[in-house]
């Protein structure tokens, strides 16, 4: 079930780059320059750059409001950017939907939780694996033998993705009735189903207490080790974050302000005055 | 896995039901035991059932609100009359004929829910609703003013006015506003019956499948499943016309049990009350739908004994209904003394 | 000059039209509900006049004061006994209820004044004083334009309707109370506006408007039954959807252009087609502009 990209190609590493050592010769599955998106008057995002290796685990900070996730709305293309270009595993993506991106690899969640609420957890990652175990509709309400060997498959693939969590004894609780951190690790196991080779996540540890965030900071680890793939996340738990994110890149009004290594970010005298501000402005 | 052999539950329940009442009606039926009035409702009603479960699909599973839906059964019921009465000489087993009619009553409603839906499913909520209103009227206006005849030569069609000249032998089928008269009542219970297990079938299936929760995930976020990677048109088409195939197949059925059908049957108040049935008999709950449809075209006549304050008693019942079924203070009162169902959106 | 007069009834209809889709928008724009029931409220109104000057001989303005007064009474009822308990379910279930309400009215119409149609009497007219004739118009260029008073009432009480209105929602204190719940009724009710009352007022306004429009509908198509409303409903509905609903400019846009298709439809293409082209053009507004004519459209955030 490896995904298959048409050209996968060497594309020279810019010089502003977070890869990791393991994948320096491997070329990056993220590369973003100079994307921008203008709502009105407003630039929300402008002159993002940003590269991520095939197994990175990078880390999107910045206060609330500085455009964190209009960045993944632009990485998913739920808004199309005014400027700048997205390369996906060197491939770009300018003009494709929400839907191709997905396909393409793109996976995310939601910071205001977005399940399919009324139907079950197993449903919900049955829903992620839509595009892995394609049969037709016919074959669906006439019952023939592809449809019982596939839903077959489904099923056991949607536990084994719900075991990574822990949480393949509630594959039959509606996902709308789950606790609220149990609807976060939904969300991430729906998105894994997509099979991505890069999975967003905007905010993972919102809402959780710290042996929860602890013990997710663990599965993320595990989920990129096992997958292989790379991950992006949003978050305001800097434990969470300086913890697990091998690059880091601080966001502030739409503008990068600091790129590095989480020593590096936590010296950065353009972060602190954008978490603390500075005597002026308060 | 609870959930699942809860569904499947639920949906064998609405078999065995739906089987049950047939029996139960045939053998009524067939010992006298059944009015003549209930007699003659009982083809209307499987058609009225169809109906329910077909918008029940639209607005339940798919959860787009369809205002218009009595014009797929229109086209249903016009396309597949035309089609049974043409072909009267060449298939003279009535039975194969209404299968036959009920394809191509299906077929035409089907491409006219696609044509529909094109345009329909790229708006959002209400407008999409008021789109549905406007098609629905369109249909009935174009059926009021459309003509068809027949002769040797084959089908004539014409629109607005009769220009035809039929051949020897011809006869007009449509008449524009005044419908097809004389039909030749060949819809039977046992076809509704069947059509109701087929269309039960269909979309218990297509609930339990891939593309079903597609659907469903659709209803649920639109922006979560395009971010799994489903195609919301192609699955919003795809609910859509399937619900409009059932419900031209109901047409077909309901006008082949009447002596004669017009264009102005099938308006907005129709619409609404096939609304009525799938809203009272709970959205996405398939064996509600089947309830709600038969108890409502049989209140009507039950309710004769008012004779005219019936009308008024159902206007009232369907307000307290809805009153008890949604009101928070009533609805938990209810909570208190029936035990709470924990379902699922789709069971039955 | 017949096409003037076609433009001439295309926008007096309009205006009733824009009348009763003002009762919409507004409702619509600040509970989110349908109000199916507002074509019947119409109906009521104009049986209401029609008994009250014929039944009673009162004076025409105060058959139509009676009538929207009743009509405003009967709007608040409705609103706190079928809508008002349902403030927390789905849109559709209020839908339904409505729904319900509209059957309730027609019946409750039927029972009360029969279904035998009432010849709706002519209001607006002028009695010349010299050969003591009735005349309901005005012939203007030797008789080619004809105007009748009922269609000049008419366009003079929607423009009046409509500049009252906007005053209204924007210097009011009721009225920016209305425009604040329509934004965020939770937010309203932290800045300590009553949404209840604030609900029942444009429950209020929405049916004294619908009396207006029922009076002057019957005034130019005097047939009046209990199914008189309906059609002039939903195409009230659709001109609110037009024009973008939830919006007042908006409804007064949709209602005139709606009436004066409907009008130059029936003359110049099909008398017959006249509702299907009428629907045609909204679908193909909506599909340009899927918010109508004046509408926003609310992007979700995701």
């Amino acid at each position: 079930m490896a995904k298959k990209f048409d050209k996968p190609k060497m594309v020279p590493v810019p010089s502003h780059s977070i890869i990791p050592e393991r994948d320096i010769d491997k070329s990056p599955i993220l590369e973003c320059s100079h994307l921008g998106i203008d709502f009105g008057g407003l630039r929300a995002v402008d002159d993002f750059n940003l590269t991520i290796g095939r197994t990175e685990i990078a880390g999107l900070i910045g206060p609330n409001g500085a455009g964190k996730t209009t960045v993944f709305n632009l990485l998913t293309k739920v808004y199309q950017p005014t400027r700048g270009t997205i390369l996906l595993d060197g491939m770009d993506t300018s003009g494709k939907t929400t839907v191709q991106i997905n396909r393409m690899g793109i996976a995310r969640t939601f910071q205001n939780i977005r399940l399919f609420s009324n139907l079950s957890v197993e449903d919900n990652v049955k829903i992620g694996l839509h595009n892995q175990e394609p049969y037709s509709m016919l074959s669906g309400i006439l019952r023939l033998p592809n449809y019982w060997r596939q839903e077959k498959a489904a099923h056991q693939r949607a536990l084994e993705l719900l075991s990574i969590f822990d949480m393949q004894d509630l594959a039959g609780v509606k996902a709308g009735a789950l606790p609220y951190g149990a609807q976060r690790r939904l969300e991430i196991v729906r998105a894994l189903g997509t099979n991505p080779s890069l999975l967003l996540l905007d905010e993972p540890a919102a809402g959780m207490n710290p042996s929860e965030t602890a013990e997710l900071m663990e599965n993320i680890v595990k989920i990129r080790d096992t997958f292989q793939i790379a991950i992006l996340l949003i978050e305001h738990d800097m434990s969470l974050v300086m913890g697990i994110c091998e690059g880091i890149c601080v966001l502030n009004f739409g503008q990068v302000i600091a790129k590095g290594t989480a020593e590096e970010i936590q010296n950065n005298p353009e972060v602190i005055k954008a978490y603390l501000g500075t005597h002026k402005e308060a | 896995m609870k959930r699942l052999s809860k569904t499947s539950r639920a949906n064998g329940l609405t078999y065995v039901m739906v089987v049950a009442a047939f029996v139960i009606l045939q053998a009524l039926s067939a010992g006298g035991g059944l009015s003549s009035t209930l007699q003659g409702q009982l083809v209307p009603i499987c058609a009225y059932v169809v109906m329910a479960l077909s918008l029940n699909l639209t607005v339940g599973i798919l959860g787009e609100l369809s205002l218009g839906h009595a014009g797929f059964m229109s086209v249903g019921a016009f396309a597949g009359t035309v089609a049974a009465v043409s072909l009267q000489a060449a298939l003279p087993s009535a039975p194969v004929r209404l299968l036959v009619s009920m394809i191509v009553g299906a077929g035409c409603a089907a491409v006219a829910g696609f044509l529909i839906g094109i345009p329909v499913l790229r708006l959002n909520g209400d407008y999409l609703a008021i789109v549905t209103l406007a098609f629905g009227e369109i249909i009935k206006s174009i059926v009021n003013n459309l003509y068809i005849g027949m002769d040797g030569v084959g089908l004539h069609v014409s629109f607005l006015k009769n220009t035809m000249t039929l051949g020897e032998g011809g006869r007009m089928i449509l008449n524009g506003p005044m419908g097809i008269p004389g039909i030749q009542k060949i819809s039977t219970f046992t076809a509704g019956f069947l059509l109701i297990l087929v269309a039960l079938i269909i979309i218990f299936n297509l609930v339990n499948s891939r593309a079903g929760r597609a659907i469903m995930a659709i209803r649920d976020n639109r922006i979560a499943a395009e971010s799994v990677g489903i195609g919301v048109t192609k699955y919003k088409m795809m609910a859509f016309v399937l619900s409009a195939a059932l419900a031209g197949a109901a047409g077909t059925l309901f006008a082949q049990g009447q002596t004669a059908v017009i264009a102005t049957k099938f308006d907005f108040n129709t619409s609404i009350l096939i609304l009525v049935f799938v809203v009272l008999g709970g959205l996405g709950r398939m064996w509600g739908s089947i309830i709600a449809a038969a108890a409502l075209t049989i209140l009507p006549e039950a309710l004769r004994g008012f004779a005219t304050y019936r009308m008024l008693v159902y206007a009232i019942v369907l307000i307290l209904v809805m009153l008890a079924t949604n009101n928070p203070m009533l609805k938990s009162f209810f909570a208190r003394i029936i035990p709470k169902r924990k379902g699922a959106s789709v069971d039955g | 000059m017949t096409f003037l007069n076609h433009l001439i009834n295309g926008i007096s209809l309009g205006s009733v039209y824009a009348i009763i889709a003002l009762g919409y928008t507004m409702v619509y724009g600040i509970a989110k509900m349908l109000n199916f029931a507002h074509g019947d409220v119409i109906m009521v109104g104009a049986y209401v006049c029609f008994f009250a000057s014929s039944s009673f001989g009162l004076p025409p303005i105060l058959g139509v004061l009676l009538a929207m007064a009743v009509c405003t009474a009967l709007g608040v009822v409705i609103e706190r006994l079928a809508y008002k308990p349902l403030r927390q379910a789905t849109s559709l279930a209020v839908l339904i209820t409505a729904i319900g309400m509209s059957y309730f009215l027609q019946n409750a119409a039927q029972l009360l004044w029969t279904s035998n149609p009432k010849i709706f009497p002519t209001f607006f007219t002028v009695t010349d004083r010299e050969t003591g004739a009735v005349k309901t118009g005005i012939s203007l260029f030797e008789g080619q334009l004809n105007l009748s008073y009922a269609s000049i009432v008419t366009i003079a009480a929607c423009i009046v309707i409509m500049i009252a209105l906007t005053l209204f929602t924007s210097k009011s204190k009721m009225g920016k109370a209305m425009r604040a719940c329509s934004e965020d009724k939770a937010a309203a009710q932290l800045m300590g506006i009553n949404v209840n009352t604030t609900i029942s007022m444009t429950f209020a306004i929405g049916s004294c408007l619908a009396a207006i429009a029922g009076v002057l509908l019957c005034s130019s198509y005097p047939t009046l039954q209990p199914t008189t409303g309906s059609m002039p409903g939903i195409k009230a509905f659709t001109a609110a959807v037009f024009g973008g609903i939830g919006s007042i400019p908006g409804a007064l846009l949709g209602g005139i252009l709606l009436g004066v298709i409907e009008i130059l439809a029936k003359a110049y293409l099909s008398t017959q087609l006249s509702d299907a082209i009428v629907f045609a053009v909204l679908i193909v507004v909506l599909l340009v502009k899927p918010a109508g004519l004046l509408g926003k459209l609310v992007r979700e955030k995701v």
